[in-house]
This record gives C-alpha cells, structure tokens and sequence, in this order.
C-alpha cells in the first residue's frame, strides 16, 4: 500500500487526513510538533475539548483509528526540518502540506524535488485558498511559480488577516483530492494549475503554469514526461 | 468599460476591503499605476523600487502570467481581468 505524509495536521491537514483515512486509499505519516489548543477546536475537525493540550499526531491517530480501525498509521510528534525529512519520510509515496509558513512551504517543496516524490502544496489566508499538485521533474513546482520569499513581515499571517473553517475546511479537502490522484499513479488535475479559491464567492478558478527552466528549486531537474493518462 | 482587478485577500486593505476593483490604461503598469491613485500604497506591495513586479508576486492577464508576455508593459484593453496572486501561508494552527 502507498503511504501519504501529511506534514502539519491543522486547518488544512487535518480534514485531509480525515478524509484518506476514511478512503482507506493509504498508510498516513501524520507530522506535527504542535499541542491542540483551544482556538483549534472551530476548524480541525479531529480533536475535541478533551484533546486540549494533547500532542496534535497522537489525538489525530486516535480519532481517525475509531473510523477506520485497519489505517495503517505512523506519528512524528516533530518539526520537519532538512536533518529529519529523509527519516521522517523515508517511505512516503506522496506528500500533502498541511503547513502555516511559507518558509516551510518553500522547504517541502525542495524536499519533494529532492526525493522525486510528489507534493499537494496548499495554503489559505482570509477567504482566499490556493491550491497546486507537484510533480518533480514533471510539473512547475512552488519556486517557478514563486522566485523570490517576501521578507517575514511582507506577507500578513493568519492571525492578522484571520481565516475561516469552511475556507481552510475546503482546501483541504480539495488537497485530498489530489493526493488521491497521485496514490493511484494518475496525473492529478492540478499539476501545472494553480486553483484559487474565493471564499466568499465559494469559486474556484484555475491558471495555467509553466515550469520555468530557470527556476531556482527545479531547473536542474531533467523534463519527465510520463504521458500518464488522466482518469 | 475599464479593466477588472482580481484583489488577493492580503492586499485589500489597500481598497477598503474590495475583492474586485475598476483600473484604466493601455498596459499592466498603467492600470497598476491607476490603482495606486485611488489606493495609496498599493503599487509598492506588487512591484519593488525598481518598479518591477515583486517576485513573490504573479499577475495574470486573461489567465496568463505577464513573466510570459510583456510583463507590465503588457498590453490590456477594455473588459480584460488582471488577477493579482501573491504567495500565502496559512493552513495550519
């Protein structure tokens, strides 16, 4: 069976996890050093009040092994960072970023390039989600879409421009969507799209990418083209 | 009828809250210009002090990325949308 890790299981990791989990389509590595806090409880649907306070990977594991005792299921309480990532993923087939800081959206994306492995990128902010599949040497990845990081105070964070449960709820979902693609070996709709979700309207629309030869994460990577089909 | 701009959530502050805003001119850097009339402090976010477009920052005309057509000098007319798509982080907590 394939494996997807599923690295920050908030907002956005959580719902995903839910939902592989129930689709019973792979093993999880479910990654995240953080404790459930209070102001988790309104958008990650798999902790409750008893679970405050409660490393996020073991309170994750135990709900989602109530839905579907069989999941095989294995948790990091740590922070990805480069001197654990090829221990922490030794086996993952797929990649689903659940993460809240473009610093270490940027890494996984390096990572992902560096182990060939796939990668769903998401991320939301206010009413607005994003939303882009991965695939090294194959699709743009993050850096031909984003050259240069802002500065740490030029973009505003979740706590300043705030974010909503349905939002971030959706995205995430959607982000499962893709995984499901790429467990399968299928292109996923999103690779060389970049969806954007408007919140308020609840509209999604899609542009096209390119991957860029320049590209400072992935222009070494040699062009692979697989002709997998679409489903 | 004037361009349409597409306004990502971070930079709304910058038209009181405005998801969709109304531009004129004949090129990408005219409208941007135009926006920053009416929405002082805007320009600087999209674009650095050499006046190019921040590169954490994309701008699509009519679905296409103007790193692939002129790039600010790229024409637009009437009924065009510019959608303004800066990178985002959050998801997590």
């Amino acid at each position: 069976m394939k494996r997807c890790a599923i690295v920050g299981i908030g907002g956005l990791g959580a719902p995903a996890a839910a939902l592989l989990a129930r689709t019973a389509a792979a093993a999880l590595t479910l990654i995240d050093d953080d404790n459930v806090d209070l102001s988790n409880l309104p958008r990650q649907p798999l902790y409750g009040k008893s679970d405050i306070g409660r490393s996020k990977v073991e309170a994750a594991a135990a709900r989602l092994r109530r839905h579907n005792p069989h999941l095989e299921l294995r948790t990091h309480a740590e922070r990805l960072t480069a001197a654990s990532a090829d221990r922490l993923l030794a086996d993952a087939d797929v990649l689903l970023d659940g993460t809240d800081n473009l610093d270490t959206k940027i890494h996984l994306n390096e990572i992902a390039l560096r182990r060939h492995t796939p990668l769903v990128h998401a991320g939301v902010l206010g009413l607005d989600g994003q939303l882009m599949s991965i695939l090294p040497g194959e699709s743009a990845c993050l850096r031909c879409l984003f050259v240069e990081l802002p500065d740490g105070d030029e973009l505003p964070t979740c706590q300043q421009a705030g974010i909503l449960a349905p939002v971030v709820g959706a995205v995430g979902l959607a982000a499962a969507r893709e995984a499901l693609f790429m467990l399968r070996g299928t292109r996923p709709p999103l690779a060389d799209r970049f969806a954007i979700l408007d919140g308020r309207r609840l509209r999604w629309r899609a542009l096209e990418l390119h991957r860029r030869p320049q590209c400072p994460a992935c222009g070494h990577l040699a062009i692979v083209d697989t002709h997998r089909e679409d489903p | 009828m004037p361009v349409t701009v597409k306004v990502p959530t971070p930079l709304r502050k910058f038209t009181a809250g405005s998801e969709s805003v109304e531009g004129e001119g004949a090129s990408v850097g005219a409208v941007i210009d135009d926006l920053e009339s009416g929405n002082a402090g805007i320009r600087e976010r999209i674009c650095d002090e050499q006046g190019k477009v921040r590169r954490f920052v994309n701008i699509y005309v009519n679905g296409e990325d103007i790193r692939f057509l002129q790039q600010l000098d790229t024409a637009v007319k009437d009924g065009d949308e510019i959608a303004i798509v800066p990178a985002i982080a959050g998801g997590s907590r």
